[in-house]
């Protein structure tokens, strides 16, 4: 596949990889405590205009549809779209690297002091204010699917299959993916969906 | 060699199953990683909590679970299984749907996994909560973060530091959990 097929929203041949890098690297040092797919809107938008915001809805769609995190996803395809694959790459790598100097560098300190009691005692309460942030994330993200009656029972029968049933996360895929994929199909769903 | 290619499997199998963003293979990676590599389920947390403090995507934790059970080699050899596949299909796709153009079924694709994704992150919350959560103080800890956030716009990472410190002073003058 030539780099020429993919349509690019701002062609701008002077653009450098290392522009596109230096922009996630940005992001990638800056967003602590989350909400990384609106920075990246800010960045594609606003900020450079490398997309339009419905091209920007486009990607960030396939970014949810596809596995993986939605905010690595969506620096993929930005930077492809700018790019190519060099670009993607860039984008990627960028977005990634300062967190993942930050968890090895706290990873190999907590490594070497694991049986420190005061470290223990920290990390406890630090464990306690993540279980809460990921239980709100939870809810702000299932928040209108827990008012549907086909998606609650979707999520419910899911959960029952992975933490009750003790499922392996495959089985659990292959049990809820058919099911809901019948329950969405396009016909059935067009005039629910039409946001 | 073997821990490395062991690693190498789990992690790149992880990849290709995160429907929905990472959080959704968290019980499956905590179950995997205490049956099969020894990292016990309070390790797992502290290590998951560590990473939530940090910049950036919310699983690069995963490099440390890496470290711990091959060194450096097994942080890279994570850092490789568990972000390459998935990657590369997302591209791949990504530029076949630029050919082919927006379709009703990729709707439906999207909305089929919605609901299951949450459910997994229901799980996650679950299995996190359950390594995390060892008495009265830790539980009212993690449902005042959890009001906070919802009725607030404050940084987490704040909210999450305050709780370290503010529980830590509590344990050791309580000895509360």
């Amino acid at each position: 596949m030539k780099d020429s097929d993919t349509p690019v929203a701002a062609p701008d041949p002077s653009l450098s990889l290392w522009d596109i890098f230096r922009e996630f690297l940005l992001i990638g040092a800056v967003s602590f405590g989350g909400g990384i797919v609106a920075y990246e809107r800010l960045l594609l938008v606003d900020k450079r205009k490398w997309m339009t915001a419905d091209v920007f809805m486009a990607t960030l769609a396939i970014s949810q549809t596809m596995p993986g995190l939605n905010s690595v996803n969506l620096a993929l395809l930005a930077g492809d779209r700018l790019r190519g694959f060099a670009g993607a790459w860039a984008a990627a790598i960028g977005l990634m690297l300062p967190g993942g100097a930050f968890v090895l560098i706290a990873g190999v300190a907590y490594s070497a002091n694991d049986d420190h009691p005061l470290v223990n005692i920290l990390l406890a309460g630090v464990a306690a204010g993540a279980t809460g942030l990921l239980a709100s994330i939870t809810y702000k993200i299932g928040e209108q699917h827990f008012r549907q009656f086909r998606a609650l029972s979707m999520i419910v029968a899911t959960f029952v299959l992975m933490s009750v049933l003790k499922f392996s996360l495959v089985s659990v895929l292959l049990i809820m993916i058919p099911i809901g994929l019948f329950l969405y199909r396009p016909r059935a769903t067009d005039a629910e969906h039409a946001k | 060699m073997t821990a490395l290619i062991h690693l190498v499997l789990t992690f790149g199998m992880l990849s290709v199953l995160a429907v929905g963003g990472g959080t959704a293979v968290l019980p499956e990676m905590q179950s995997i990683l205490a049956q099969q590599f020894n990292i016990d389920h309070t390790s797992f947390v502290q290590i998951y909590s560590l990473g939530q403090l940090a910049p950036g995507p919310n699983m690069m934790m995963v490099l440390v679970f890496g470290f711990q059970i091959a060194g450096m080699l097994g942080a890279g050899a994570v850092l490789l299984a568990f972000f390459l596949p998935s990657s590369i299909l997302c591209l791949a796709v990504g530029r076949l749907w630029n050919r082919i153009g927006e379709r009703p079924w990729r709707r439906a694709v999207q909305n089929a996994l919605e609901p299951i994704a949450i459910g997994l992150m229901c799980s996650g919350v679950y299995a996190v909560a359950k390594a995390a959560l060892v008495g009265p103080l830790t539980i009212a800890l993690a449902l005042f973060t959890f009001v906070v956030l919802l009725k607030t716009r404050i940084n987490p990472v704040y909210v999450i530091l305050g709780t370290g410190a503010f529980g830590a002073l509590l344990m050791h003058f309580t000895g509360l959990h």
